[in-house]
């Protein structure tokens, strides 16, 4: 469905991602793991059009997306959900909900989905005039999670969807994710918490310093001597 | 109740031709009231979008130059045997001239600027704004230089026995008050639509604004487009009520003193740029009324402004509503700082 083929980003003159090439197949929840600093964020970037190519190609259902808009890549299925939990803090939790869908024009469907969504977050429901601010960091998140749904993707990626949360909400974060692979939704993912995100992926990919160091199932990769010494410490 | 509360502001100040016979009040009234279509012009940008315009007396100056020079006519040679020239038009015509120029200044500015963001466009704008004053000064031929363009007629509207004529400061009042309740309208319709939802999501979180698919240059092109039109209209009134204009009207303070108002009344909001201008526009008359030395009216102006924005940081108006939704239920949100958890 989405296919990376030497993927190459700048910043000036640092070269953050230094030819990346991998594959997320339709439905699958694909984890791309990796300290800080690896290049996982800049690839999210990348894939949705907020940061240009260097080089290399994307390729998005059979599409050249590569140096595309983030409005064209968003209106043709992919959705960001950046890291740190990003709201509009002065708007409401509906307007916010708004934005997420603000290049759709299907309004029946529109209703279906928010419906839906409300549905699954009571908590959004409840505060849906409410300031986003005023949310905690876990009801911020969802609210994060419920905007990128908003625009009904194909794909939907999150970055680093556990940062900064409280042991339950991250369990609960990771159990929506799973939630919204187990629909047909493919997503991929970059998450620093490497065990959690190698115990409920598909498939997995690990960065090291811009360039592809290992990729497998995720149980391989748990198995794997390097990860295990590097990223799992035991 | 609060829905009639501003046309009741509105009818108001329609009256007041009718009862106050003091044409130096008056007068007062009338640059403040342009001087508040400006700040609304400018809240445009700096409420809604974020972005600083502190060129923005360049739209008025053009405005201003654009109306009195089609309202006058001129003639200039380009090149030894090209001239280009106008014969003089009607004074409503020239003021449309004015909204159009300073829009398609805005729209050139936009379009080169906001490829930078925050200080780099703060830089531009002032740049722009200085290099348009050294053209008005210098190109003596179009503009008279610093002996100013005089004799700029006033508006008249209609012919002989039902002329209208503006040269009456009652008519001009009016006329800048029909001007006001307009942009406002344009403004408030502006930013309670989709684009201006937009404008709003783009100042919060630009990148975020971004990846949810809003072409974020497009939106400020088009605030910056509206708000130099404003801003261009307000200039054109200014030139046909005091008819005589200089390039010391590019000045810098009158940005700033658009700034002031924007920032004390609270930016972001509609009400913010009318309340922070009549406060700011009112109060250097008031102290000069009270016959105060000129250095003690200034101290006073500037003791005023620091205290605003010390103790009511977000503005008046944010205040206001602030006390009033206290009162009506829980406290507001103090908003950012809980993402922070």
């Amino acid at each position: 469905m989405l296919e990376l083929s030497d993927l190459v980003c700048r910043y000036g003159k640092v070269t953050a991602v230094k030819g990346i090439s991998l594959k997320v197949g339709r439905g699958q929840l694909v984890a791309l793991i990796g300290t800080n600093g690896a290049g996982k964020t800049t690839t999210l970037k990348a894939i949705s059009g907020l940061l240009p190519a260097a080089g290399g190609k994307i390729i998005f259902d059979g599409q050249d997306i590569t140096n595309a808009s983030a409005r064209k890549i968003l209106s043709l299925g992919i959705a960001h959900c950046p890291e740190g939990r990003h709201v509009f803090p002065y708007m409401t939790v509906a307007e916010n909900l708004e934005m997420g869908r603000y290049l759709r024009r299907d309004w029946e469907e529109i209703a279906k989905d928010l419906a839906r969504i409300f549905e699954q977050f009571p908590r959004l429901a409840e505060r849906r005039q409410q300031p986003a601010g005023t949310l905690s960091g876990g009801e911020q998140q969802m609210l994060a999670i419920a905007r990128a749904l908003m625009s009904r993707p194909k794909l939907i990626m999150f970055d680093e969807p556990s940062l900064g949360l409280a042991p339950n909400i991250v369990e609960l974060t990771f159990d929506i994710i799973t939630g919204i692979r187990d629909t047909g939704t493919t997503v991929l993912m970059v998450e620093q918490n490497a065990l959690a995100a190698l115990e409920m992926c598909d498939h997995a990919y690990l960065l090291e310093s811009g360039s592809l160091a290992l990729s497998g199932s995720g149980r391989d990769l748990v198995d794997n001597p390097h990860v295990r010494s590097a990223y799992l410490a035991g | 109740m609060s829905r009639f509360l501003p046309w009741l502001f509105v009818a108001l100040l329609t009256s007041v031709p009718l009862w106050l016979n003091d044409f130096y009040v008056l007068h007062v009234m009338i640059t403040t009231g342009i001087f508040i279509i400006a700040a609304m012009s400018l809240n445009l940008l700096l409420g809604f979008t974020g972005q600083l315009s502190l060129g923005h007396v360049a739209f008025f100056g053009i405005g201003a130059y654009t109306s009195a020079l089609v309202s006058l006519g001129f003639e200039v040679h380009l090149l030894p045997d090209f001239t280009v020239g106008l014969a003089p038009k009607p004074v409503w015509f020239a003021m449309l001239c004015a909204i159009v120029v300073a829009g398609l200044t805005g729209y050139a500015i936009g379009k080169l600027s906001f490829r930078v963001r925050g200080a780099y466009f703060v830089i531009v704008s002032i740049s722009f704004a200085e290099v348009v004053r050294l053209v008005a000064l210098n190109w003596v031929e179009l503009t008279q230089g610093p002996m100013a363009l005089n004799n700029i007629p006033a508006l008249v509207l209609g012919a002989d026995a039902f002329e209208l004529s503006f040269l009456r400061k009652p008519a001009v009042y009016l006329l800048v008050l029909a001007t006001a309740v307009a942009c406002y309208v344009i403004i408030a319709r502006l930013v309670n639509s989709r684009a201006g939802r937009a404008m709003i999501a783009l100042r919060e979180n630009e990148s975020l604004a971004m990846s949810v698919g809003i072409d974020v240059t497009h939106y400020l092109v088009v605030a910056t487009v509206v708000s130099a039109g404003i801003a261009g209209m307000a200039g054109a009134l200014y030139t046909h009520y005091i008819r005589i204009v200089d390039p010391d009207i590019f000045l810098f303070i009158y940005t700033v003193t658009m700034v002031i108002m924007v920032i004390t009344g609270g930016k972001g909001t509609l009400a913010g740029p009318i309340v922070g201008g009549a406060l700011f526009g009112f109060v250097p008359e008031a102290l000069r009324a009270m016959a105060i030395e000129p250095e003690v009216q200034w101290i006073i102006y500037g003791v005023l402004m620091v205290a605003v924005v010390y103790f009511l940081p977000r503005g008046i108006v944010p205040a206001i509503e602030h006390y009033m939704s206290g009162r009506k239920r829980s406290p507001a949100p103090a908003a950012s700082e809980a993402s922070q958890k």
